[in-house]
């Protein structure tokens, strides 16, 4: 009998931060993302779109381009032998614009070639011939009906009320706003890319593509092509960062055409430029909300309006509208609500899933409307919310019951305790680059006010809806070593790294491999909705358990011991009640123990007309606290700092919790005061990096991080998703403070300096 | 298309004079943007950046002159003596593009595209830099007002090459800001840089508000009825006057990056906020 081989107790298990397998690849810049694969004798894809954002194709002329040396393929709506349409919830998106192209962007057209400038060429050679007709920009007229459909299924995607209780109650203390939000982009640093490689005779088609969720993928692109699923095999590339822009189809099924019919592997990478047309984004939103609350600040009542603009295509935009509208109480009791939510259809860009899917324009409107509500009752930011914190047990205005562990009020007065920064304005050295303006040297320390503001988020956890997004996981235990086998899309959250965590605790081993990420093992779900710890975390979780109640069987059978008796301690398996003690590898030499498991979440319901239903699957809590410096006169700010306490159930892994906490506030800094994307006629204007701007190091603040750890009982490992509450209270907060300073209102987001120096 | 990577000036030019429309190549900041973008194909290239007659400077304290190679990056400029010889010009380093960005950039670059947000380009115009053009049939000196002629639009003729950038070394105080949306690696929404001559003249040059670099007449005009060179004085409500009068000779236009309004208004602030740096008592 052997025993452990190896020093010390094992490293990288659950509650450490063990280094990332994926880290020192992508800080060296040797980590191979999407966009980085090819294929011998590949040839080179590229996509036509609309220079319109409604018309009419009344042709489209083809012969010059495949006239041109070196083009193997031009293909058209007519070349989708299966489905014409795809989407995530109605397939209402045409793989290629056939009759109507209805935003600027819109694919009409693809071509493969010998040589990207070959591709070029043959794009400029297709001749569309287009019909004008009347674009829907206005979210308003799509409502009321003024305008035309724009579509089949109509200009409204979705309506959803929410009526509950008094209807008539009128507050002793009503306050009342109208709060915008612009269109953010995901701008994820790794483009679009993905490489099909055709079977032979085109039976089926391989695709190596970076994306957020493989099976939805797989099924989407499979109804298109005319294939049967399991005819198309989707492998991970390397994701660059997702956000939610790569939920939704863009470039996967014209790539899969292209290479089917050509017979020849096909790449298709889009440029920046491209990536701004080719992905969804957030919903731009208006949201007028009325509070009514007792004299001292208790909430009685809500009232909203949300009208959400989903662009030409549905995408997720039903669901985004059901997270906007039940969340948009924000983490406070309430009992009586009147809301209604809009998502609708325009022929602006398609919007779609964004980080924070909803909540953040939700966040933004009830965030505005506690410190009005304070402000009217003579509280403070953090007195109106504590008073209204919501506590588990009690009810949304859906009707649904908080079951999870939900410490509002401790997130609230942990921020509270986190200390000020204790640099003065310009910071401890003095350095100019650390005032508003930064390196344009605009501003002296005499020029800046210091503001401090409040926000305070909730958010779902998973899918809703009655939606079952399960995820799969195999683990296979040999010689020591586990395996890991899942389709769960790695995009820079770290759920490697996790994955190896669970393994290392549950199972006592110190190696775990981990294997190609794809579709030979069932779905994981999408990375996103903050579900993949809790959902491929508890599908991980449950393979390893599985082999190893097949590890204590087999030691039990050998040694003659219950298996009830053993347990992992260290590297070995013991017996609790006897003196055994012999290793795991020594235990699985030589032989396989493999285990699959599947993870559902409880299920969920839909809500009825009156917006009643337990719709969600689970919640996290989130405070944050914005110190931010600005310069009133020419309108430009420096966040100083920003603190946070987040509910985070258990820290698996706190690095990586950080990671999320640091990256989330930077998304909502951009969201605060620069992120947007700026249209003319459905025209993006600003479709680069030149122009729209994502923070700096100058921009970001110093993060105060607390982290709430009470263990979620409905969580497999105790831990919630932690990576979309940092970005949704943030951007509040940073307005809040930027407010603060200036004493002025601001109600559209991002702030822009002259909304805070011009009148 | 061709690539050539002269070894010396005479064949850059031998080059240029052969292909007069080849795209000269320095740091390729901009031109790289463009290629890639499919905005400019150009059937020949010439890179110059490596050229060692582009790359020098020369402080010459005789003249109070400094002449910078056409080649000398933006991340040279940030360097020490820089600051000491033309604070202005260095601070406009600093704030073009990334670090990575101002490694490869040049001023020549800079002032052969010639953008009205070029960050380098109020600094030049405000110290009256001279634009020294070279050919294969010989030289000739640009006052930097006459080189620019409007947006991307210069007095370069065919077959010139830009070769040096000649500005004074002023004793008196000077300064450069720029207002973007960020705080780091923005483009200009509004930029001004003033300097003091040596005559005890204010200079003030907006960029970013016009189709050229714009020299304020009227506001420098202004200033040298109100500062107190001895005291380094000036009231703060003629300051403000400054400014005012700076951004009456601004024409901003309104486009997706900001509106005519708000350049307005910054570029009064920053005028009378530089006036104050430099006049910082009274």
């Amino acid at each position: 009998m052997s025993t452990a081989t190896r020093e010390g107790t094992i490293k990288g298990r659950l509650g450490d931060s063990p280094p990332r397998p994926d880290g020192l690849a992508k800080t060296q810049g040797a980590f191979a993302f999407a966009g980085d694969l090819s294929a011998d004798g590949f040839l080179w894809g590229a996509t036509l779109r609309s220079p319109h954002a409604h018309a009419r194709i009344r042709g489209i002329d083809l012969s010059a381009a495949w006239k041109i040396d070196g083009v193997a393929a031009v293909i058209t709506a007519g070349d989708v032998p299966g489905k014409p349409t795809y989407g995530l919830i109605s397939k209402d998106q045409p793989v290629f614009a056939a009759d109507v192209v209805r935003y600027v962007g819109e694919p009409v057209a693809a071509v493969a070639a010998d040589h990207p400038e070959t591709c070029r060429r043959a794009l400029a050679a297709i001749v569309v011939d287009y019909e004008m007709l009347p674009p829907l920009f206005d979210p308003e007229r799509a409502i009321d009906g003024s305008h035309p459909p724009i579509h089949p299924d109509g200009n409204v995607i979705r309506r959803q009320r929410i009526i509950t209780g008094d209807q008539s109650l009128q507050g002793e203390v009503i306050v009342e706003g109208t709060y915008e939000l612009g269109m953010q982009d995901q701008a994820f640093l790794g483009l679009e890319a993905a490489l099909a490689l055709p079977d032979p005779g085109g039976a089926g088609v391989e695709l190596f593509v970076a994306t957020q969720w493989l099976h939805e993928d797989r099924g989407q692109i499979a109804a298109c092509l005319g294939l049967a699923p399991e005819e198309v095999r989707l492998t991970l590339g390397g994701v660059g960062g997702a956000f939610g822009a790569r939920e939704d189809i863009s470039l996967q099924v014209h790539t899969c055409l292209l290479a089917l019919r050509t017979g020849r592997p096909v790449r298709l990478a889009y440029s920046r430029e491209e990536s701004f047309l080719g992905h969804v984004h957030r919903h731009p939103a208006t949201i007028w909300m009325r509070h009514h609350a007792t004299a001292q600040g208790s909430i009685q009542r809500i009232e909203a309006r949300l009208v959400l603009d989903g662009g030409a295509y549905a995408s997720t935009s039903s669901a985004v509208l059901i997270n906007a509208v039940t969340h948009v109480q924000g983490p406070y009791k309430c009992a009586n609500a009147t809301v209604d939510g809009y998502a609708v259809r325009t022929n602006n860009l398609p919007c779609g899933a964004m980080r924070g899917f909803g909540v953040v324009q939700a966040c933004f409107a009830h965030e505005g409307q506690m410190d009005k509500l304070a402000a009217a009752c003579g509280l403070d930011p953090v007195e109106i919310r504590l008073l209204n914190a919501m506590e588990t047990g009690d009810s949304l205005i859906t009707g649904q019951v908080i079951e999870n562990v939900a410490p509002v009020a401790e997130c609230i007065t942990r921020v509270a305790a986190l200390p000020l920064p204790d640099a003065p304005v310009g910071g401890r050295d003095g350095d100019p680059l650390d005032l508003p303006g930064g390196a344009g040297l605009t501003a002296d320390p005499a020029h800046i006010r210091r503001g401090i503001g409040w926000g305070v988020a909730i958010k779902n956890l998973m899918y809703s809806e009655a939606f079952d997004d399960y995820a799969t996981a195999r683990c296979t235990l040999s010689n020591g070593v586990a395996s890991l086998k899942f389709a769960t899309v790695e995009v820079g959250q770290g759920f490697v790294v996790l994955a190896q965590q669970i393994a290392r605790s549950v199972l006592g081993v110190d190696d775990v491999v981990l294997e190609p990420i794809d579709t030979t093992i069932g779905s994981a779900g999408s990375t996103s909705a903050s579900r993949q710890t809790w959902m491929s975390g508890g599908a991980v979780d449950g393979a390893c358990r599985l082999v190893r109640e097949r590890l204590f069987e087999l030691v039990g059978a050998q040694y003659d011991i219950e298996p009830v008796q053993l347990a992992i301690d260290g590297r070995d398996v013991i017996d609790t009640m006897g003196t055994l003690r012999v290793s795991v590898s020594a235990a699985t030499a030589g032989i396989e123990l493999v285990e699959t498991f599947e993870h559902h979440h409880r299920p969920t319901e839909e809500l009825d007309e009156n917006g009643h239903g337990n719709c969600h699957t689970a919640f996290a809590f989130v405070a944050h606290r914005a110190v931010v410096d600005v310069d009133p006169e020419l309108g430009l700010v420096k966040v100083v700092q920003v603190a946070t306490a987040q509910d985070v159930g258990v820290a698996l892994n706190p690095l990586s919790v950080l990671g999320q906490i640091e990256g989330g506030i930077a998304q909502g800094l951009g969201l605060a005061v620069m992120e947007e994307i700026i249209f003319t006629d459905g025209r993006v204007r600003n479709a680069s990096f030149t122009d729209y701007l994502l923070p700096t190091m100058l921009d970001m603040p110093t993060v105060v991080a607390a982290l709430i750890e009470h263990p979620d009982p409905m969580a497999p490992l105790g831990a919630k998703g932690v990576g979309e509450p940092p970005t949704i209270s943030s951007t509040p907060a940073i307005v809040a403070a930027i407010r603060d300073a200036i004493g002025r209102d601001l109600s559209r987001v991002p702030v822009r300096p002259a909304d805070i120096c011009l009148p | 298309m061709s690539v050539l990577i002269p070894a010396t000036l005479a064949q850059a030019l031998s080059a240029l004079d052969d292909a007069p429309s080849s795209m000269v190549l320095a740091g390729g900041t901009d031109a790289m943007v463009e290629i890639n973008g499919g905005h400019r194909r150009p059937d020949s290239v010439i890179a110059v950046g490596r050229l060692a007659e582009l790359r020098t400077w020369t402080h010459d304290v005789i003249s109070a002159t400094l002449r910078i190679g056409a080649a000398v990056t933006y991340a040279e400029l940030e360097a020490d003596q820089f600051r000491r010889w033309v604070p202005a010009l260095s601070q406009a380093a600093r704030t073009v593009g990334s670090p990575q960005i101002r490694h490869a950039a040049t001023l020549g670059g800079n002032v052969a595209t010639c953008s009205p947000a070029g960050d380098g380009l109020p600094a030049l115009s405000a110290l009256d830099a001279i634009v020294h053009l070279v050919s294969i049939t010989g030289q000739r000196s640009v006052p930097f007002a006459e080189f620019m002629v409007g947006p991307k639009r210069t007095s370069l003729r065919p077959g010139e090459l830009i070769e040096a950038i000649t500005v004074p070394v002023f004793a008196g105080w000077q300064g450069y800001a720029k207002v973007g949306v960020r705080n780091a690696m923005v483009i200009s929404n509004a930029g001004a840089c003033l300097a003091v001559d040596d005559e005890g003249g204010v200079r003030l040059a907006l960029g970013s508000v016009g189709p050229t670099i714009i020299r304020c007449s009227q506001a420098e005009a202004f200033a040298a009825t109100v500062v107190d060179h001895g005291q380094r004085a000036v009231s703060e409500a003629d300051a403000v006057e400054f400014g005012r009068v700076a951004a009456s000779e601004a024409r901003p236009i309104d486009d997706h990056r900001s509106t005519a309004d708000y350049r307005r208004h910054a570029i009064a602030v920053l005028s009378r906020r530089l006036l104050r740096r430099a006049f910082p008592n009274g």
